[in-house]
């Protein structure tokens, strides 16, 4: 029992994360058709935007030692601007190119952002101590659950929860809504452009410095390609959930996670170096079954 | 008082030219019918007047004003609504939802609780299905969602792409009514576009033949109707 309790909150804490990754990936590409793959990049940003520039391997944490309601409002801020930045300054002059274009473009930034990166901090990993008391387990129905996984479940829920309510009961999650089913409609009905993608720029970025805050507390170290994974997940579970589906996008962040989590739990002891063979594996059936997604958008079917 | 001008625009997708000094007036208040063959570039016009494909040369104005150019939410907030081809209604949105995109750009605020109760006395079927999403409706209720949708945006000019495309006769009927009704009570200016030039007798108004990309012949609609020139410059007959 405990042990299935354990798998539960394993599964459902890395699902949050992929989850939150796939959100940020399927707002952008809802209103622009970008698959933002500097995405990744931008989740390692905000984690360095807490150490002082340098290539010492011991670093200074510099915002990182605000106290938390200060520290949380700025990353997510400086998710926010790096992304909106990334819009105005990149993506905005390929925005009526083919999308292949602009995802090379996403690309490109992705590089200029590790690099820079790289430039300031070294490539070696820093260590970063946010909140060691998190790691610590509280005791669950008999389970030993980590603070931090059970936090990160619980920020995964607010977050869908106030985008959930932002989307349907509010004016400017109306457009975005209608402008992600088909843009120009929308703007012959005088939606403005320009400020529904900076707007689902500006939550994406923020998205991204929510998962860097959690990888940063669970791993305690600072590495330049750690948003990597998660955005190779995430763009798969937006890809799965049927592109452009923000539920599906969501749905299928959480079955990725469990999907790695119950294979590492129930595979052979040999063969569980192989667990991301076999979710991989299971991600190609899925797209052999349904390769429009598991969860395609209503807007992909037309009535006549 | 002139309402749109548009003055010797030519619009081109690449190198295939969709329209070559196309020259036109709409006034306040009045109904325009254009129609046309297939690709003849009435589909065309309208996007460039929307501000969707910017028009090669040639100049738009609105109220005296350039619009050619502009964004088609800038051109949409000037009061130009138009219903395209194939009513692209968001499916996933429910009909109120639908009906409320537009009017994010109104100044009059406290108008369009009125607008939405008037649009839902003149379509009772969208009243009753209001929170349905809007994927849900038949393609003639999907017609009349996209005619609301375009009035909540309180439009000068509506202007409405192929209205009768894949609909039974009875409901093209019905869509013309709402259109002569709309536009006898609320002094709208209709643009409307049709490959089939039989309902501009229940419209009125002028009408303008397109061809090639070029305006073949203008006159009053129920004049043109019986006018054999209409025919013949619809098929090109006598043209060589």
């Amino acid at each position: 029992m405990t042990e299935i309790l354990q798998i539960v909150f394993d599964a459902l804490s890395l699902g949050s994360l992929y989850a939150l990754g796939a959100l940020g990936i399927a707002l952008i590409f809802g209103v622009m058709r970008l698959v933002n793959f500097a995405h990744g990049d931008f989740i390692a940003f905000c984690v360095f935007a807490m150490l002082w520039p340098s290539v010492d391997a011991a670093a200074i944490v510099f915002a990182g030692q605000l106290p938390f309601y200060l520290l949380i409002p700025l990353l997510l801020l400086i998710g926010a601007v790096l992304s909106v930045l990334s819009e105005i300054v990149v993506f905005r002059r390929f925005r009526n190119t083919n999308p292949a274009t602009m995802m090379i473009a996403s690309f490109a930034l992705g590089f200029v952002i590790r690099h820079l990166l790289l430039m300031l901090y070294s490539s070696r990993p820093k260590s970063i101590t946010l909140w060691p008391s998190l790691g610590l387990p509280v005791e669950f129905l008999g389970a030993h659950i980590p603070m931090l996984q059970i936090l990160t479940i619980i920020i995964t829920l607010v977050v869908l929860v106030v985008l959930v309510l932002f989307l349907k009961r509010t004016r400017y999650g109306l457009e975005m809504r209608a402008a992600a089913e088909n843009f120009t409609m929308a703007r012959m009905l005088g939606v403005r452009a320009n400020g529904v993608i900076l707007l689902a720029f500006a939550i994406s970025g923020m998205l991204a410095a929510a998962i860097g805050l959690i990888l940063a507390t669970n791993s305690g170290t600072a590495d330049i390609g750690m948003g990597a994974n998660v955005m190779l997940i995430a763009f798969i579970a937006t890809v799965i959930g049927g592109l452009g589906s923000i539920p599906g996008a969501v749905a299928a962040g959480f079955l990725i996670g469990g999907a790695s989590v119950v294979f590492q739990a129930t595979l052979p002891h040999d063969a569980r170096v192989f667990r991301d063979a076999f979710v991989y594996g299971a991600v190609i059936v899925v797209l052999l079954v349904r390769p429009q997604g598991l969860f395609a958008p209503k807007s992909s079917k037309q009535r006549v | 008082m002139t309402l749109l001008a548009v003055d010797d625009i030519t619009v081109s997708y690449g190198r295939l030219t969709a329209l070559r000094g196309v020259t036109l007036k709409i006034d306040e208040g009045e109904v325009l019918f254009v129609t046309g063959p297939n690709g003849a570039g009435k589909s065309t016009l309208l996007n460039a007047i929307a501000g969707v494909v910017p028009p090669g040369s040639g100049s738009i104005t609105m109220d005296g004003v350039k619009v050619a150019g502009a964004s088609p939410e800038d051109i949409a907030r000037r009061g130009f609504s138009l219903v395209p081809e194939g009513r692209n209604v968001f499916g996933a949105l429910t009909i109120e939802e639908n009906l409320k995109v537009g009017t994010g750009m109104r100044r009059d605020r406290k108008n369009i609780a009125d607008d939405l109760a008037s649009v839902y006395e003149e379509f009772p079927m969208l009243a009753e299905r209001r929170h349905t999403p809007a994927g849900m409706l038949s393609g003639g209720q999907q017609q009349m969602l996209v005619i609301g949708r375009a009035l909540m945006a309180a439009p000068r000019i509506m202007a409405i792409d192929e209205p009768s495309l894949g609909l039974a006769p009875k409901i093209i009927d019905q869509v013309y009514e709402i259109l002569v009704r709309l536009r006898a009570q609320r002094k709208l200016t209709l643009l409307i576009v049709e490959q089939s030039s039989t309902r501009a007798m229940m419209t009125g108004g002028r009408m303008i033949l397109i061809r090639g990309g070029r305006i073949v012949l203008e006159g009053a609609a129920t004049d043109m109707i019986k006018d054999d020139r209409l025919k013949q410059a619809y098929f090109g007959f006598g043209d060589h």
